[in-house]
């Protein structure tokens, strides 16, 4: 009997470092090289470098959020941009017009955004592929549209002014000030993201995505895990439209267009469906990008003097659209597909087969 | 006693006759049989039964409980569980992530303990591991836990199928071919774990098998079907020796 009980703890122990989110030693001293280095960026020099981890922190919570929607639970999303919107318009009245702190703007804005997800989702039910995608593009049109109109809330096109950030007495009004506050609150975003994703919700999500018939006759409730999908999206999506809005200090309707949303769906495409690394891979990838054509674009003015002055938002529209392409044909997986590999090529190194 | 009552259930496609006037008993730890001819309306049968399709007409009780009509997801935390014709295994998902899968009916983990997967989550987690890897061992397929079940191959995926349904700790299994396609060998395991399953769990079974042999030597009782009726019922000797059933299948050939 006593036997019997240890060895029930050691099975139970064995268990939980099995669903440990870093599984080995070496994962956990490449994940601390990694904070350290993120921590001392803003010190190594380069402020636009800055600039764009900022930038890319933001978009990687919002694909982390059309990932599990598309990614993860198969419902494909053109109107990505619309809970961001929504998420930065929720934040930036709240804290402009109602001067409400960060710590409470901030979360009304993602559950603004989420009210927003269930009140779409629940239409959308019927809807696959196609005509889903169809239903959130219009979606997504109507809320560009009403941003400019309803301009006794959203000031139109006239644009909102978001006071900073102010965390115990100080206000957080540069790039490298806020650095630290964006890459935490992305973290916290990672880690309840791939806690919802290992547990009984992501489960039923995946589930959905394979094959949503035999989902549903091993007990998993359709209608609620679909909506539950829109809403958890729509929530990330808002959470990192109001940290867009505090990083800005100004949004404006240009800001939320239709490309948005095609570039969330780059992104996660590029990075991989259905990976929570993989949301974060695709936003860096697709934020950067833009800088390497901008460059590419002056070499190429320089030799070619008709090109001079040229380069504007159609390259980078042309860019996604060919990687987009490129990815579905060669590598469905993204990024965090190539990553997997190498790193089970180190896993094994040097034995190689 | 009674677990399961079909009472005079139709089914109809437009106008094909998938289901007609059916009644059929399942007693309480029974090993009750399906068979007949392809398109007899054995997998529609299921399929009324797992709440997959709406009969047309007719009722079915679960003990004294109409499940008619009811939703696949209201059946299955009856204690209804099944297995499909054609795999329906969750492919990019793990062996062991498809039988938690199965354990949902039995977790209550929302998105919002979820997400900080600490205390009553992560107990959760770890009592449904503990759970399925019991089913695992059973099943005999240890060495393919972490794998994706999409890589493995058939034979083993209907043995991770036949998990799945047993990780939802069903009253009653139904089983759609569950020997289809396979070897001697393979099929011989199955038949091993279907009885295990019927008489040392005491699940109730209901399966539709075209392997004579199986269902001979594990069935207790046969009915058979033929263009959605019931042409037979009985022992599997008397099935054996029954004209219809002869006939229904001959003519098929
Ligand atoms: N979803 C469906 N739509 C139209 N006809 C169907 C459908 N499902 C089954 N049928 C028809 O019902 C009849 C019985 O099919 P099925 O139950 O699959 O037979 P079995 O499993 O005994 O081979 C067949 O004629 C089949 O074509
Ligand atoms: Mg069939």
């Amino acid at each position: 009997m006593k036997v019997l009980a240890i060895r029930s703890k050691t099975f139970r122990e064995s268990y939980k470092e099995d669903i440990r989110l870093f599984q080995t030693i070496w994962i956990k001293v490449w994940m601390g090289l990694f904070i350290v280095f993120l921590s001392l960026l803003p010190f190594l020099g380069d402020p636009y470098v800055v600039y764009l981890v900022n930038i890319s922190s933001v978009a990687a919570i919002s694909a982390l959020g059309l990932n599990i929607l598309t990614g993860f639970t198969g419902q494909i999303s053109l109107g990505h941009a619309a809970f961001f919107a929504i998420g930065a318009y929720g934040t930036a009245i709240l804290a402009s017009r109602f001067s409400l702190p960060f710590w409470v703007s901030l979360p009304a804005g993602g559950i603004v955004a989420t009210v927003a997800g269930l009140l779409v989702g629940v239409p959308c039910l019927r809807l696959k592929g196609l005509y889903l995608a169809m239903a959130t593009m219009s979606f997504g049109v109507v809320i560009e549209f009403l941003v400019v109109t309803l301009d006794g809330l959203t000031k139109g096109v006239r644009g909102i002014a978001v006071p900073p950030v102010k965390l115990f007495g100080y206000a957080l009004d540069s790039n490298e000030t806020l650095y630290y506050l964006l890459l935490s609150v992305t973290a916290l975003c990672l880690i309840t993201a791939s806690n919802i994703i290992r547990t009984r919700v992501g489960r039923a999500f995946v589930a959905i995505r394979d094959r949503d018939i035999a989902a549903e006759v091993m007990g998993v409730d359709l209608v609620t895990y679909k909506v539950m999908a829109f809403a958890i999206s729509s929530f990330y999506a808002g959470i990192a439209g109001g940290l867009y809005a505090y990083l800005m200090a100004y949004i404006h309707p240009e800001h939320f267009s239709f490309l948005l949303s095609v570039q969330y769906l780059a992104m996660i495409i590029v990075g991989g469906l259905g990976s929570i690394l993989g949301s974060v891979f695709g936003a860096v990838f697709i934020t950067i990008v833009p800088e390497f054509i901008k460059s590419f674009a002056e070499g190429l003015s320089r030799i070619f003097p008709v090109l001079e002055g040229r380069y504007d938002d159609n390259w980078n529209i042309a860019a996604f659209g060919l990687m987009i392409v490129l990815f579905l044909i060669f590598e469905p997986k993204g990024l965090a597909g190539i990553w997997g590999r190498v790193k089970t090529c180190f896993k094994n190194w040097p034995y190689t087969y | 006693m009674e677990l399961l009552e079909v009472q005079s259930l139709s089914l109809r496609f437009g106008g094909i006759v998938a289901l007609a006037d059916l009644n059929i008993k399942v007693r309480e730890g029974g090993l009750h049989a399906v068979i007949g001819p392809n398109g007899a309306g054995k997998t529609s049968l299921f399929n009324c039964l797992s709440g997959v399709y709406r009969p047309t007409t007719g009722n079915i009780f679960l003990k004294d409980r109409e499940i008619t009509g009811m939703k696949p997801h209201q059946i299955s935390r009856l204690g209804i569980a099944r297995t499909f014709q054609n795999i329906e295994l969750f492919a990019n998902m793990t062996v062991m992530d498809n039988l938690l899968l199965g354990r949902h009916v039995h977790m209550k983990t929302g998105p919002f303990s979820g997400a900080l997967f600490y205390g009553r989550a992560l107990t959760e987690e770890v009592h449904c591991r503990l759970k399925v890897e019991e089913i695992i061992d059973f099943l005999e397929i240890e060495k393919v836990r972490k794998k994706p079940v999409g890589s493995l191959p058939y034979g083993i995926q209907k043995r991770v199928e036949l998990g799945r349904a047993l990780a939802m700790q069903p009253n009653i299994l139904l089983l759609d071919e569950p020997v289809a396609g396979m070897n001697v060998e393979e099929t011989e395991d199955m038949a091993r774990f279907i009885l295990d399953i019927n008489e040392e769990l005491g699940v109730t079974i209901i399966m539709v098998e075209h392997d004579m042999g199986v269902v001979m030597d594990i069935a207790e009782i046969v009915t058979v079907l033929d263009f959605g009726a019931k042409i037979a019922e009985g022992s599997p000797q008397e099935i054996q020796a029954n004209n219809r059933v002869i006939e229904a299948y001959l003519g098929q050939e």
